[in-house]
């Protein structure tokens, strides 16, 4: 979709970007990542042309974007600055609707979109269309620069560090509020950062940056895990495996289909299964498959009587869509090695371990 | 660069209008007053012929200063802004007199001269102020703008001037304030207007004939000051005005 071909820009006797190649497939977000200064705005910059290179091509869908008309390319990318850049003259409404004006669409039919997409980002209609820019806080100003960039529908989005002036709490609601977006918009994302966290939460591809230079283009995971070079694992930072844990879903590294048992069943039963299955804990599932507690081995080995009389509460479950962060969290939290896994009804589906996890980033590693 | 805010402005305006009323009331009491309004006729037709010259050397500053104010923020001299400025500057210490002397060596006599030297008069701090409200727009915001796909043209008028609007009105505030307290002047070089009743008046050493003519002029002041006032508050949008 975005093609870079040995682009490169200097400034003077600087090379802002030195011979950048890459590609950035439909619908993914490229976070562009690097310290200050390694040349990711300059990058940036050079797509929707506001700064013109020194050598190389850039192409949108196959055409080389020097040939385009620079006023109809930009008006096709949507474009988030760091300081957000809402017109100060201008309501919220007009705001969003300004590329739809430069191009001319109808105006009920655009003042409708602005109500639509102020929704989307939870901010009512009814009170934010007509304000000004000033009159809304810097989270809120934030939304609607996203949103602004949405407005005339462009396939490719640019955002330079679009959440960088608020505070760490908000930062995560609104990056939250743009992957829900991202998943139904599927648009094409530019995205500077130099937040690793931030990185590895939004992004489908991650390009690192160091002196102008592309060191490192390829997804989040195998990034953390297999650093190119040295200056890579440092920029990821040394807690870089536990920063996978946020990548990998419950479902990926949960043993899937356990044995279980059900109240009416006989301590027999119960034991018999953890044995055969070389297992020390079992989970009690409900008359629908539901999770509802557990036993123990030592705990029941020898005794008579049915399940449902010696069961214990479960420490903690876990849902299999949630990430393996909160997995480990949980463990944690609880004092304990495993959890039982369950979906939004609450169905068994089967459980994590610290070791099955231990393994699964392990291996990874090696491979 | 003068950026008069309003609450400093409209306390000038109240103290001006008190003084104002004092000297009217002091005038009915010795009887001045009577005398004063024995110009009526006079007051009537001068006061046409100041706001006349007002009128079109306010006009020409404002068709002249803007577009120059703008054009010495375009790119080539933007960089330059500062020292444009500064000459600018220079520009407004050159005693009003000499400006009008000048002019009236190659105009002559009469209004033109008049006119010429109230415009240029004017002129500067509506170049100074349309530069300096310029210069404060964001550079980032023209960046979004040219970002967002605005052609120079569109940014000019849909971002910078709309986000420099107050500072630009509060220099044509202020200049034509100095334009109509300077008109008088205009007398000298034989432009006519109210200037006519205050200069004959010192010379033959008459108040009430002095005051025919500066009591209305302070008037005009005062309403031209307080019209653009409103102006200010009622044009610009809510979101780039300080005011409201
Ligand atoms: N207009 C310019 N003129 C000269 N040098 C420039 C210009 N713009 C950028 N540079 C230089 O190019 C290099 C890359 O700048 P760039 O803005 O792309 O960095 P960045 O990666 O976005 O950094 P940051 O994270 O601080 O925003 C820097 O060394 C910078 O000083
Ligand atoms: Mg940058």
């Amino acid at each position: 979709m975005i093609r870079l071909d040995r682009l490169t820009k200097a400034f003077g006797s600087v090379t802002a970007v030195d011979g950048v190649t890459m590609d950035v497939p439909s619908g993914a977000v490229c976070v562009l990542l690097g310290p200050s200064g390694c040349g990711k705005t300059t990058t940036m910059k050079m797509i929707n042309r506001l700064i013109t290179p020194t050598s190389g091509k850039i192409f949108i869908d196959g055409r080389d974007t020097s040939t385009l008309d620079a006023v109809t390319l930009r008006r096709s990318i949507g474009y988030v600055i760091q300081q957000i850049g809402l017109f100060p003259n201008k309501t919220i409404e007009d705001n969003i609707c300004v590329v739809p004006d430069l191009l001319g669409w109808d105006r009920k039919k655009s003042r409708k979109r602005a109500a639509e997409l102020l929704e989307l980002v939870n901010l009512d209609p009814s009170v934010f269309l007509r304000r000004y820019p000033k009159e809304l806080s810097g989270g809120q100003q934030q939304r609607v620069g996203v949103v602004r960039a949405l407005a005339a529908d462009p396939p490719v989005l640019l955002m330079d560090e679009p959440f960088g002036a608020i505070d760490p709490i908000n930062r995560e609601v609104i990056q939250d509020e743009f992957m829900k977006l991202q998943a139904e918009l599927k648009k094409t994302v530019v995205f500077v950062s130099h937040d690793i966290d931030e990185a590895v939460k939004m992004a489908s591809h991650i390009a690192i940056f160091r002196d102008g230079k592309l060191i490192q283009f390829d997804k989040p995971d195998h990034i953390l895990a297999n650093p190119i070079d040295n200056f890579v694992a440092d920029f990821v930072g040394g807690d870089r495996t536990l920063k996978r844990l946020r990548l990998v879903k419950v479902a990926d590294a949960m043993q899937v289909a356990p044995v279980s048992v059900v109240a009416g069943d006989s301590l027999e039963t119960a034991v018999a299964r953890m044995e055969a299955n070389n297992h020390t804990t079992i989970v009690m599932v409900g008359p629908r498959g539901r999770a509802r507690g557990f036993l123990h081995l030592n705990d029941i080995r020898g005794k008579g009587g049915v399940v449902g009389d010696h069961v214990e509460t479960l420490p903690g479950l876990i849902n299999v869509n949630d990430d393996l962060r909160n997995a480990v969290s949980a463990m944690f939290s609880h004092g304990v090695t495993w959890l039982a896994c369950v979906d939004d009804e609450g169905f068994y589906k089967g459980y994590v371990t610290q070791r099955g996890i231990s393994q699964l980033l392990g291996a990874s590693y090696r491979e | 660069m003068t950026t008069s805010s309003s609450p400093a402005s409209s306390y000038t305006s109240i103290v001006s209008s008190l003084a104002l009323v004092a000297l009217g009331a002091w005038a009915a009491s010795s009887g001045l007053l009577g005398t004063i309004l024995s110009y009526r006729e006079d007051i009537l037709y001068l006061a046409g012929q100041h706001l006349m010259l007002v009128a079109y050397s306010s006009a020409l500053a404002l068709a002249i200063g803007l577009p120059l104010g703008i054009a010495l923020t375009r790119k080539p001299l933007r960089y330059h802004a500062d020292a444009i400025t500064q000459v600018i500057n220079l520009g407004t210490t050159i005693p009003t007199l000499a400006v009008l002397a000048l002019a009236m060596s190659f105009l002559g006599i009469g209004a033109p001269s008049a006119i010429f030297g109230l415009t240029v008069l004017t002129l500067l701090p509506i170049v100074l102020n349309t530069i300096a409200g310029l210069s404060m727009v964001p550079r980032y915001l023209v960046e979004a703008a040219t970002g967002m796909g605005m052609t120079d043209r569109q940014i000019l008028f849909r971002v910078e001037l709309p986000n420099a609007l107050f500072v630009i009105l509060a220099g044509v505030r202020t200049a034509i304030a100095i334009n109509v307290g300077t008109a008088p002047l205009a007398f000298l070089v034989g432009g006519g207007g109210l200037g006519e009743l205050i200069f004959t008046g010192i010379d033959l050493m008459d108040t009430s004939m002095l005051l025919a003519g500066a009591i209305p002029t302070a008037m005009l002041a005062i309403v031209a000051d307080f019209a653009i006032g409103q102006c200010q508050y009622w044009l610009i949008p809510r979101g780039v005005n300080p005011l409201r």
